[in-house]
């Protein structure tokens, strides 16, 4: 049963791991757009500039 | 794609007033890193084509840093270096692809609601997060009770539980906490009283039950029904938050801007409500005019159509009393203030709409008129729970407690919670999707009770601008000529004109003689646009006087005046939708303000028995109230100022997106597009929808009809309550999905 005493944090570990990229993801807007993101990603080209930069506010940021 | 593109662009051309270049300026901002910035609101944008047409159109700008475009919101925000006159050159470029931009300010948008509605979402993942792990650890304990797991494992998954459950309940239960809160505050109860309740008992005695080492904790339970509840809570929010985006736009669309004749010369553009009475604004052609007030100099003709319906333009002169919400229509007015904001008769069918709207306001919500009955029914059953156990039974308090609490988990309405939002979220997707915009959270259930129909006219069975009539019996010389003339102007009816014959030149030399016509010199003598009389002057033989409506005269030398005669048409589909209302069984009337005549002959047209001609703004919602007395569910559809208080006194009503702002403002359901068609969509979904939601609630009440004994009787352990809660809550969601499923 001592095997609970690694399991139990490990499972805590990656699943807190999940909940901080969510928040991550919030904070960083990326759920601004879930509309666009999903034709975004079919793009061919690169666009000019990192996304993060500037647009990200886009009008409720 | 390419024909998506082509219809949406084609929507946008009936746009009523597109933004003008110094609209765009006044939205132009400098940013902290001195680049200038500008927000716009796109119209038609709709797939990844258009993300990438307009991104990189306008990156290709010189001097443009960022443009990127907000699918979902339709928000476009372009960045660049230079000059702030860029701006309207941007926003040029864009419309120039076929897509319709305003201009808007983002500041004005940063609502509490889009902060709020991110906060729900991180309490959705945190309550997801603990739901999750406190499931894994409660199972462990469930097979442990049916195995032989020591008291000792128990104990610490249950103090492990108790650790991940109590800081999530604590943050992620807010919503739920602080709405309670405040309701027993004002002394109500709401639906959030019982979950709040019912959470805090289930984890208050779960946290005892692990200090006395006791067999069942609830921790899972309270988790993951707070973890249903909150996506029914971000799902409701959403689809109110579409709603309430709708309406942003809708005020923020061409927010009204003024042009003030300083005493001492110059110019200044302010807001309309910063007016003050007696000063001198100057209205533009093509621009409305911001105020109540009269005219100092200047002729020429005002739509009034928004404002009484009228199709014909008047023709005004010094003198002549203006109204606020008018269309300028030939030649640039200077205009004394008399009154703005709250005394112009704009505000006064604004204030027709609010005591409309406070009536309409009453209407609760089915969810609401539910969980009104709801919160006594289920505390008074856990009450009894609780006193029949340790009273009649006569067992050791705890254990009654836990009874009751067991009761109260069972009930909480979690179902019930997500019944309504899903179905909600869902059909207003749909509707999105075939461009009509949900705005009020009631109107599907408002909807799927109308039995009465009625329309506007103008702007709503018809298209709302002039065409060119006959256009087979004119000469084809005459009209070429006359739309070359009239490419040089930008009258409605010179547009109509241009739209019959749209591939001619444009003539060089034609002068615009404002609020008269157009006039070109040529070597045998003067060719005349214009106004009839105008036009006429000097000829011999007056020609008969055709019906009043709208035309232009064309005169040559040498050769018989022509007339060139415009009709409002009606729009492709309202026979066919008309006809089909009628056929559902729906009673249709036709409510205008027009004259009879014109009122008359489209009635006749479409086969409207029930029609009135000439109905202003009181009457026509003194006949929506007179028709809510006998009992009738009325669907107004109406796109006019004038229609916007009738609007607000129907039980429910739509707009085209052509409408004027304050008519979407109040409308509950706003179309785009040429279809009215949409009207019949949108009785459909709404229809289906509340189906839909009233077999969630017989699902959901069906479910705790059926648990609520067994809870009572203390058969519920916590791995039933899992069972039925989550069970319960995916089969709603399971059946609201249906909606989107069917497709037609």
């Amino acid at each position: 049963m001592s095997i609970i005493g690694f399991l139990i944090p490990i499972a805590l570990f990656l699943g807190g791991l999940g909940v901080i990229a969510f928040i991550w993801c919030l904070r960083s807007n990326q759920y601004e757009d879930l509309e666009g993101a999903a034709w975004r990603i079919l793009e061919d080209e690169d666009e000019d500039e990192p996304p993060g930069e500037g647009p990200d506010r886009g009008g409720s940021g | 794609m390419n024909a998506a593109l082509a219809g949406r662009t084609a929507d946008g051309a009936t746009l009523p007033q597109p933004t003008r270049p110094d609209d765009v300026q006044a939205f132009v901002r400098h940013q902290p890193d001195g680049a200038w910035a500008l927000d716009l609101m796109v119209e038609g944008a709709h797939c990844g084509a258009c993300i990438s047409r307009i991104e990189r159109t306008l990156r290709r700008h010189p001097g443009v840093q960022a443009a990127r475009l907000n699918l979902s919101t339709r928000r476009l925000h372009v960045a660049w270096q230079g000059a702030q006159e860029d701006g309207a050159a941007l926003h040029a470029a864009v419309e120039g692809l076929g897509y319709p931009a305003v201009a808007f300010d983002p500041e004005r948008l940063e609502a509490d609601g889009a902060a709020g509605q991110q906060d729900l979402l991180r309490c959705v993942g945190v309550a997801g997060f603990a739901a999750a792990n406190v499931m894994i650890l409660s199972i462990a304990v469930w097979s442990g009770h049916a195995l032989d797991m020591g008291p000792g494992t128990r104990g610490l998954l249950h103090w492990l539980s108790a650790l991940i459950a109590l800081p999530a309940v604590a943050y992620a239960g807010r919503p739920f906490f602080t709405s309670a809160w405040r309701a027993l505050r004002a002394g109500t109860t709401n639906m959030d009283v019982p979950i709040s309740v019912g959470v805090t008992l289930a984890c208050a005695m779960s946290l005892s039950e692990t200090i006395r080492h006791g067999p069942y904790a609830y921790f899972d339970s309270a988790v993951t029904l707070l973890f249903f509840l909150l996506i029914g809570r971000y799902l409701d929010s959403r689809a109110r938050g579409h709603a309430r985006a709708a309406i942003e736009r809708l005020m923020l669309l061409r927010a009204a801007r003024v042009t003030v004749l300083e005493p001492h010369g110059g110019q200044t553009v302010v807001a309309a409500d910063q007016v003050r009475p007696g000063t001198t604004i100057l209205v533009a052609p093509g621009e409305r005019i911001g105020v109540d007030g009269r005219i100092v100099s200047g002729t020429s003709s005002l739509d009034n159509s928004l404002v009484s319906g009228e199709s014909l333009p008047a023709a005004v002169g010094p003198g002549d009393r203006v109204h606020a919400g008018t269309l300028n229509l030939d030649s640039a007015l200077r205009i004394e203030t008399l009154a703005v904001g709250e005394a112009t008769l704009l505000s006064e069918i604004g204030r027709l709409m609010e005591l409309a709207e406070q009536r309409r306001g009453r209407y609760v919500a089915l969810a609401d008129r539910v969980s009104r009955y709801y919160a006594p029914v289920v505390h008074l059953l856990a009450l009894l729970t609780f006193l029949v156990w340790t009273l009649q039974v006569g067992v050791i308090w705890q254990i009654g407690l836990l009874h009751a609490v067991a009761v109260l988990i069972i009930t909480c309405p979690c179902a019930l919670g997500l019944a309504v939002p899903a179905v909600q979220v869902i059909a207003s997707g749909r509707l999105l999707r075939q461009g009509v915009l949900l705005k009020s959270p009631t109107a599907l259930e408002r909807l799927a009770a109308v039995d009465t129909v009625v329309f506007d006219k103008t702007g709503t069975l018809t298209v709302g601008r002039p065409e060119l009539v006959d256009r087979d019996r004119v000469p084809q010389a005459a009209l070429e000529l006359a739309a070359a003339m009239a490419m040089s102007s930008k009258h409605v009816l010179a547009r109509g004109l241009v739209a019959a014959c749209p591939d001619v030149q444009a003539l060089d030399g034609v002068r615009e003689i404002p609020g008269r016509g157009l006039l070109l010199a040529t070597s045998e003598g003067e060719v005349r646009l214009g106004q009839r009389g105008w036009a006429l002057e000097g000829l011999a033989g007056a020609t008969p006087d055709g019906p009043a409506r709208p035309e232009i005269w064309l005169a040559r030398p040498g050769q018989p005046p022509q007339v060139f005669r415009f009709e409002d048409r009606l729009r492709e589909d309202a026979l066919a939708t008309v006809r089909a209302l009628q056929d559902r069984g729906f009673r249709v009337e036709l409510l205008s303000g027009d004259r009879p005549e014109v009122t008359a002959k489209v009635a006749g047209q479409l086969g409207i028995a029930h029609w009135r001609a000439g109905v202003d703004p009181t009457a026509k919602t003194a006949h929506l109230q007179a028709l809510g007395r006998d009992g009738r569910h009325v669907l107004m559809v109406g796109d006019g100022l004038n229609d916007a208080p009738a609007l607000a006194a129907a039980h429910v009503s739509a707009s085209p997106s052509t409408a004027a702002d304050i008519s979407q403002t109040a409308a509950d359901a706003v179309f785009q597009g040429q279809r009215l068609g949409a009207v019949l969509e949108l009785l459909a979904v709404a229809q289906k929808a509340e189906r839909l939601v009233r077999q969630n609630m017989v699902l959901s009440i069906g479910y705790n009809v059926l648990a609520v004994p067994l809870a009572m009787i203390g058969l519920v352990t916590p791995l039933i309550a899992a069972v039925t809660m989550s069970s319960s809550s995916l089969l709603v969601v399971g059946n609201a999905l249906r909606l989107a499923r069917q497709r037609r």
